[in-house]
């Protein structure tokens, strides 16, 4: 339901922007002959100067026969058969069928097919393991904005929390983003969660960028305590709005063919104003998330999801209505001030809504187990009498993220055509029992519970003790 | 609370049609005579879970559980339809009671970094049953825990407190329970800089205390004074408060409140909660018990623990492990699995999952239980069987609380801790539907349900959402 109305607006945001909603890869000024050669270095770069190198590794072609089946869509399938080949779902169906010849057969027998896991709000590689302070790469906390600073830039491949998430959580797509320092924090990344010697060779292909946004305590506690603006919550929108009225000043001299140099910052903001670049906004409080929606409006830009939306549930009809996500923690409540009013059921409660629910990790251990983190949300609906059944709870840690990510056309369910991104349970994902057995990320076996070899061990681990353990 | 919401939180229960318990809305004030019967009891020592149990309670103390119990005259009888019924939990290494927002400073009480004294800290007084995270965490099923300070400002962190988390005004069951320090990456940083000053400092102050131990003791025969070491409710005295007039060495460098403090540590009445994770701080703690061999020694996180679980197991050292590290967090981690507590188990350790602190809820222990029952299915993993899982968060922790006489399971004579549960308790959609605590059938209601219940609809009626209440 909201996929449609997520492309109604994104149409519209290039309607109103012709000039952005070119050929992919190249921003056009409206009239190319009428502008100075510096302009036109300004306004004519590559949009993609650090492209993904990953390419799917080599897999079987694989028939998952007699398996349950949660497709990531909300609908499950018993006794199904899930076939993978050329590194893309193949066909899903039940018993009936037919696996054609030249297929891996596995028994699904008392196992669980779902699509692989994804998690739209990670600091892996920016904040990664061992926390230390030369590691810690997730905050450029020294302005308030700088959605200049790309967090592919900080990724460091080799934390070896991506293995855990891959191993014990079944994740196969993620977001990085920037900290909640800063009020406009920096692009994200999505990585496919593969090993790689590069950040490159872990990029999604063709995911679109992200800008993080922050609102609440964390930016004007980091700015205030410095003795500089912002201090409150009122001195956030204010350096918020200030900042958009500059990008809306720079997309108009862009579109006039006025541009005389780069600035990244606003290439970025003006990004978002074209629609190509999504927001995602940390952002606790009601209260708060209805005046970043109006913001929103003020300069014309959507918001996507909103992070650690712990009181969504009080307003789930104005997040529904305005087709904005909730991603949230299952029950995290408390620990700061602005998470005072979280409760375990604001999913259950988003969904009875009908408003986009995701569960997101924010946490190298969290991750590896969103599926719990959902079973846990699920639980606690059905004790206040809202019931909510397994393959839509599934959809919270697959389609729906992947929707807010904008790569809801590529992953995210089961669908033939997709990646083959799958996971393999060991029994119902949504019970505390099960883990995975086997991973695929398109297509390619990148984890198996049952082969040491398929277990990865990053460089940082190698030859320390613990070295190659199932952890 | 109005008669109003008394039949909502009623009519939720109904709602919520999978519950398998019926659950009287009226909540007890007292420890009467409580028999639950037709359920799947567990009563946590460790022993198979049996199926059409009873449990019966009176005077808040367990009488019976298990198959073909009596029912007692005038018991109130509340049929469990077959579900599960378990001891409450118990989580050791918590800040319940200490604060109310962990990032809100003027709220919390679990850290004292500008404080003139360390190990003379004693949370116990300012242990607050009112505390919304105490509520939240009765709701998990959680019933009794150990309180730690967080050491701010010198290894040694004060001394925590063993409470239940009953609505009452008397949370504290034992204070002064243990004594807490920092030995690893954390008491380096504390000790001034590095693990060798860490080191220096706990010796001196294991020294100084030992010392002040033996003048004082002078000082009483020579009858200035003489200090009972226990009150005799099993609480024992404020040991900042005895032995005060005692001289001491003129180059001390602890004061007297902390030098004080430590001589229960050092003669061996007080535990000694020692944080370490990696696998040489481990041995090296080992090590110091054989060097003040009076020592009761605690091993806390211990994420290493199962590369030196022979030397802990034939040291009798327990260990209150957290319950899902896996990553190399710190460098003192390096090695730390999921497999930790069972690899610990196996080779003898007593182990409990515990250190619930900041944002990780005490709530959370069935989670982490449950997971170490899921590494049965992995190949390469060593988990733990189902009762073993739920004696590391019941009785396992009493009992390296010393309190197993008393708490940590529904043996006859304990307190009567009992969860009902609608599911397997370490089961990810399961949770409590009845909690009794010494006896009492306490409330669930909270902050969250009444959120939760104000918010089922998120559009405001004729009125603001203020008047729903």
């Amino acid at each position: 339901m909201f996929v449609k109305l997520v492309r109604v607006l994104a149409f519209a945001a290039c309607a109103a922007s012709l000039a952005a909603c070119g050929a992919a890869g190249e921003a056009r000024p409206k009239s190319a002959s009428a502008k100075s050669a510096s302009a036109d270095k300004a306004q004519t770069f590559d949009e993609n100067p650090y492209p993904s190198t990953y390419k799917a590794y080599p897999g079987d072609a694989v028939a998952i026969v007699g398996a349950t089946v949660y497709d990531g869509t909300g609908a499950r399938i018993d006794n199904g058969t899930v076939l993978v080949s050329g590194g893309k779902v193949e066909a899903v169906g039940g018993a009936d069928l037919a696996v054609p010849a030249g297929y891996r057969r596995i028994d699904g027998a008392g196992r669980f097919v779902t699509p692989g896991i994804i998690d739209i709000h990670s600091h892996l590689g920016v904040y990664p393991s061992p926390g230390v302070e030369a590691n810690s790469d997730g905050n450029e906390a020294t302005d308030p904005t700088t959605p200049q600073v790309w967090a592919e830039h900080s990724v460091w491949p080799q934390d070896p929390g991506f293995s855990r998430a891959l191993a014990h959580g079944g994740v196969t797509s993620l977001e990085i983003l920037p900290g909640s320092a800063n009020l406009m924090g920096g692009r994200s990344v999505v990585l496919k969660n593969v090993p790689a010697r590069t950040v490159q060779g872990m990029k999604f292909p063709g995911a679109p960028y992200d800008l993080k946004m922050a609102c609440g305590e964390n930016p004007k506690r980091v700015y205030g305590s410095k003795g500089r603006m912002p201090s409150t919550r009122m001195g956030n929108f204010a350096v918020d709005r200030a900042t958009w009225i500059k990008a809306v000043e720079y997309r108009k001299k862009r579109d006039a063919g006025k541009l005389e140099t780069r600035d990244l910052a606003m290439e970025t903001l003006v990004g978002v104003l074209d629609g190509k670049i999504r927001v995602q906004n940390h952002c606790y409080r009601a209260d708060e998330m209805a005046q970043v929606l109006d913001m929103a409006k003020e300069f014309g830009y959507k918001v996507s999801a909103f992070h650690h939306a712990v009181e969504a549930y009080k307003i789930a009809d104005l997040l529904k209505s305005t087709d904005t996500c909730a991603a949230i923690w299952a029950d995290w409540w408390g620990f700061k001030m602005e998470a005072y009013d979280g409760i375990p059921e604001n999913a259950a409660l988003l969904q009875d809504a009908g408003a986009c629910v995701i569960i997101h990790s924010d946490d190298e251990n969290g991750i590896q187990r969103l599926n719990q983190e959902a079973a846990k949300a699920q639980g606690s609906g059905r004790r206040m009498g809202i019931a909510i059944p397994d393959g839509q709870v599934i959809r919270w840690i697959t389609l729906n993220p992947a929707h807010a990510m904008g790569i809801d056309d590529r992953t995210g369910s089961l669908t033939p055509g997709k990646m083959g991104d799958v996971v393999l349970w060991n029994g119902n994902p949504l019970s505390i029992y099960s883990r995975p057995e086997k991973v695929w990320i398109d297509g390619a076996l990148m984890y198996d519970a049952l082969d040491p070899r398929r277990h990865p061990i990053s460089d940082f681990e190698l030859g320390q003790p613990g070295e190659g353990d199932v952890k | 609370m109005s008669a109003r919401n008394t039949l909502r939180g009623a009519l939720a229960l109904l709602a919520a049609g999978t519950a398998m318990v019926a659950v009287s809305p009226a909540i007890a004030q007292d420890a009467g005579t409580f028999a639950i019967t037709n359920a799947r009891v567990v009563v946590g020592d460790g022993s198979a879970p049996i199926d059409n149990g009873t449990v019966v309670m009176r005077g808040g103390r367990i009488v019976a559980a298990g198959a073909g119990v009596a029912l007692p005259a005038g018991a109130t009888v509340i049929d469990a339809h077959g579900g599960w019924v378990t001891a409450g939990l118990v989580a050791l290494g918590t800040d319940l009671g200490l604060l109310d927002v962990g990032a809100v400073d003027d709220s919390n009480d679990s850290t004292a970094d500008k404080a003139a004294f360390n190990a003379a800290l004693d949370v116990a007084p300012a242990i607050d049953p009112d505390a919304l995270p105490i509520a939240v965490s009765r709701a998990g099923g959680v019933t009794r825990a150990a309180v730690a300070p967080t050491a701010s400002n010198a290894i040694f962190a004060g001394q925590g407190a063993f409470i239940d988390l009953g609505v009452d005004a008397n949370p504290v069951n034992r204070a002064r329970a243990f004594q807490y320090v920092e030995l690893g990456e954390n008491g380096a940083r504390l000790a001034g800089g590095s693990r060798v000053a860490a080191q220096a400092v706990l010796h001196n102050a294991l020294r100084e205390a030992t010392d002040f131990n033996r003048r004082s003791g002078a000082a009483r025969a020579s009858g200035a004074k003489a200090a009972p070491a226990r009150t005799g409710d099993d609480i024992p005295l404020d040991p900042r408060m005895s032995d005060s007039s005692a001289a001491r060495g003129t180059d001390a460098l602890l004061t007297r409140f902390d030098a004080a403090a430590l001589i229960p540590v050092v003669t061996g009445g007080q535990p000694l909660y020692v944080h370490v994770e990696r696998a040489s701080d481990i041995r090296q703690v080992l090590a110091l018990g054989r060097e003040f061999p009076a020592l009761r020694l605690v091993i806390v996180g211990a994420a290493e623990g199962w590369r030196v679980a022979g030397e802990l197991a034939a040291a009798h050292v327990p260990v209150i492990a957290s319950g899902m590290i896996d990553l190399p967090a710190r460098f003192e981690q390096m090695a730390s699995t999921q497999s930790n507590i069972g690899r610990m188990t196996a080779a003898g350790v007593k182990v409990a999952i515990g250190n619930f602190f900041d944002n990780d809820q005490p709530r959370y222990a069935p989670q982490y239980a449950g997971n170490l029952v899921a590494l049965k299915k992995l190949p390469g993993a060593t988990g733990l069987d189902w009762v073993q899982a739920f004696a590391t968060i019941s009785s396992i922790p009493a009992d390296i609380m010393g309190e197993s006489a008393h708490y940590g399971s529904l043996l006859p004579g304990r307190a009567a801790d009992v969860v009902i549960w609608d599911g397997d308790p370490l089961e990810l959609g399961s949770g409590p539907v009845q909690v009794f605590i010494d006896g009492v059938n306490q409330t669930l209601l909270n902050h969250q349900t009444k959120l939760r219940d104000r918010y089922r609809h998120p559009q405001e009626g004729a009125l603001p959402k203020a008047y729903d209440w």
